[in-house]
């Protein structure tokens, strides 16, 4: 578990932030560009000082302004992969695969070996290249691995997926879940696309101006009010888990448990037993106060409204409890008074899509 | 080619490797602290090391001489310490070329540091590496075409120095009469026309290889850093 308390000032610019980030698992750091999260990385790798605070990660301190302990960079054993990767020129791919682990293993001895890293992010082919000889995605698995071979005890990524096409996401995105679920090693992933939060992270810390404006799981991050801010008032939607309870891959959909109740979703990639992340936006949802019928919209969920929120452009924004699983539907103000909606109503929930999903392990 | 001739050309070329091998490490410790330490004197230290380019290169042999004759301070505690006599020697001609191609070295080699990302240096540290570790694996070896640029650079302009050369350590054939100094003499000489065609000639010839070579060596060790 890493505990971070840190404050900054750099003119106008000022970091006031304390979050946790527990271990294993990765810890998203979600913002706006200019959010300072490139600074907080900064400051927990030890590049930059802040001007107070505490970094401690379990049990032992990295850095205490009041207790005057500042342990240098190279010493922390925090790994970073930069946004712009920064391989080194002059060193070949394995001379700067290399370059960590030597260090390394003269200090602490290596726990992640050579071999298992280069499969890991299929690196064998590349081993004898220059670097400049890379493509985008390549150089992205080269310098997660020199990070990894240093064998860190929490690694940074810095907008890891930020600086490749569209194509190249989906080849990548596969060796975070890996690391994410082979490694029992805490990661910090910095990001400002909620599918990255939604895919990789078990946790998540908002970031906006430099404070924290929240912090948890991502189910519950995903319903506070902070969140219209930063995604917009089209992309605000609860995330939720569900186990996979059946797959009929002759129907093309598999029966996922939400709450008490399930959803029917494509069953395309999912197996029995696997937990489900959706994220279901607050505009695609239908609320109903009678069972409906006779409806081509097939995902219809139990719940009792837990909140009514007023939103700009006469709209409301319901929170509803599925038996567990709270989620958020947007209604306008005319369509609340007519079904007077009110807290603590029975209603029936209609599913119109899931937007973004991603299996977790 | 005479023998003379071949002895001022063989000799030129100790005197300019002897000054620049023996400068270079120095040239980029001054190039370092120019670039990278904020301390006061700094502008003191530069305009210091600049001075060889602007004063008459006569000049610096007579400081030199004040300093390192055998009865200047720094000479008279050499002699008397270690034997050692450097004003009127071939040491002393290596040190006078020396001193005034450190400009043009530090120069080259300071703009090699400035090119340097610091960003790599990062990288470094958060892959475990110290100060001093992070300069010989990551700064220096970056720094390297612009390092050797200045060396090849100095050397050549060793070759050519004159002025600080005669008045530090004389004009003593096979010691210290290097190629300009031979030329000088030749064209002083009532029948040396000749020879001192060739001397130009010779130094033409290295000055332009020289230069060649730098340009080479340069391009392929930017080729292996992939720029």
């Amino acid at each position: 578990m890493l505990n971070a308390r840190l404050q900054l000032r750099r003119g106008e610019f000022t970091i006031d932030a304390r979050f946790n980030a527990p271990a294993p698992g990765i810890t998203a750091l979600f913002g706006r560009s200019g959010a300072g999260k490139s600074t907080l990385m900064h400051l927990l790798a030890g590049l930059t000082r802040p001007d107070a605070g505490a970094i401690g990660l379990d049990g032992e301190c990295f850095y205490d302004s009041e207790r005057g302990i500042d342990v240098p960079a190279q010493a922390r054993g925090i790994g970073y992969v930069f946004q712009d990767l920064r391989l080194f020129p002059h060193l070949g791919v394995g001379g700067n695969l290399e370059y960590g682990l030597r260090r390394a293993s003269r200090r602490r001895g290596a726990r992640l070996e050579f071999a298992r890293v280069v499969a890991l992010l299929g690196l064998e082919a590349l081993l004898a290249r220059r670097t400049w000889q890379l493509s985008g995605g390549e150089r992205q698995r080269v310098a997660l691995g020199r990070a990894l071979l240093a064998q860190p005890r929490l690694l940074l990524l810095d907008e890891p997926l930020s600086a490749i096409d569209a194509a190249r996401r989906h080849e990548l995105l596969p060796y975070f879940e890996r690391l994410r679920d082979e490694l029992a090693l805490p990661m910090i992933l910095v990001t400002h696309r909620f599918d990255d939060v939604v895919r990789l992270a078990t946790h998540v810390v908002l970031l906006e101006a430099g404070r924290v404006l929240g912090q948890g799981d991502l189910p519950s991050v995903s319903l506070r009010s902070e969140m219209r801010g930063l995604l917009g008032p089209d992309g605000i939607g609860a995330v939720v888990e569900g186990c996979v309870d059946s797959v009929d891959a002759g129907a093309g959909l598999a029966s996922v448990r939400v709450g008490t109740g399930r959803l029917l979703v494509p069953s395309e990639g999912l197996r029995t037993g696997e937990v489900l992340r959706m994220q279901l936006l607050a505009r695609d949802l239908i609320l109903a106060t009678a069972p409906p019928q006779g409806l081509s919209v097939r995902n219809q969920l139990h719940a009792v409204v837990t909140g009514l929120q007023r939103e700009p452009h006469h709209h409301v924004l319901v929170s509803v409890d599925a038996g567990g699983a709270a989620l958020l539907a947007r209604v306008t103000e005319a369509a609340a008074r007519e079904l007077q909606l009110r807290e603590r109503q029975e209603i029936w929930v209609l599913v119109k899509a899931v937007s973004l999903r991603s299996q977790q392990q | 080619m005479s023998e003379a001739e071949y002895e001022a050309l063989s000799l030129s070329l100790q005197v300019a490797l002897r000054s620049v091998i023996c400068s270079l490490p120095l040239a980029v410790a001054v190039a370092w602290l120019l670039t990278r330490r904020r301390f006061s004197g700094r502008a003191l230290l530069d305009a210091f090391v600049h001075l060889p380019m602007v004063l008459p290169p006569v000049m610096i042999g007579y400081v030199l001489l004040l300093l390192f004759g055998v009865r200047g301070p720094i000479g008279h505690w050499l002699y008397a310490h270690f034997g050692i006599r450097t004003a009127f020697t071939t040491a002393g001609a290596a040190l006078a070329t020396a001193v005034m191609a450190f400009p043009l070295m530090v120069r080259t080699i300071r703009l090699a540091l400035e090119n340097v990302d610091r960003g790599l240096e990062e990288a470094a540290r958060t892959l475990g590496a110290g100060p001093l570790d992070r300069f010989l694996s990551v700064t220096l070896p970056l720094m390297a075409p612009g390092i050797l640029a200045g060396a090849v650079t100095a050397f050549v302009a060793s070759l050519g120095e004159f002025g600080a050369v005669i008045t530090f350590a004389g004009d003593i054939p096979g010691q210290t009469r290097t190629l300009p100094i031979a030329l000088y003499a030749a064209l002083q000489a009532p029948d040396g026309g000749a020879a001192a065609a060739r001397i130009a000639a010779l130094s033409f010839a290295l000055g332009l290889a020289g230069l060649f070579a730098a340009e080479l060596l340069a391009r392929s060790l930017r080729r292996r850093l992939g720029r």
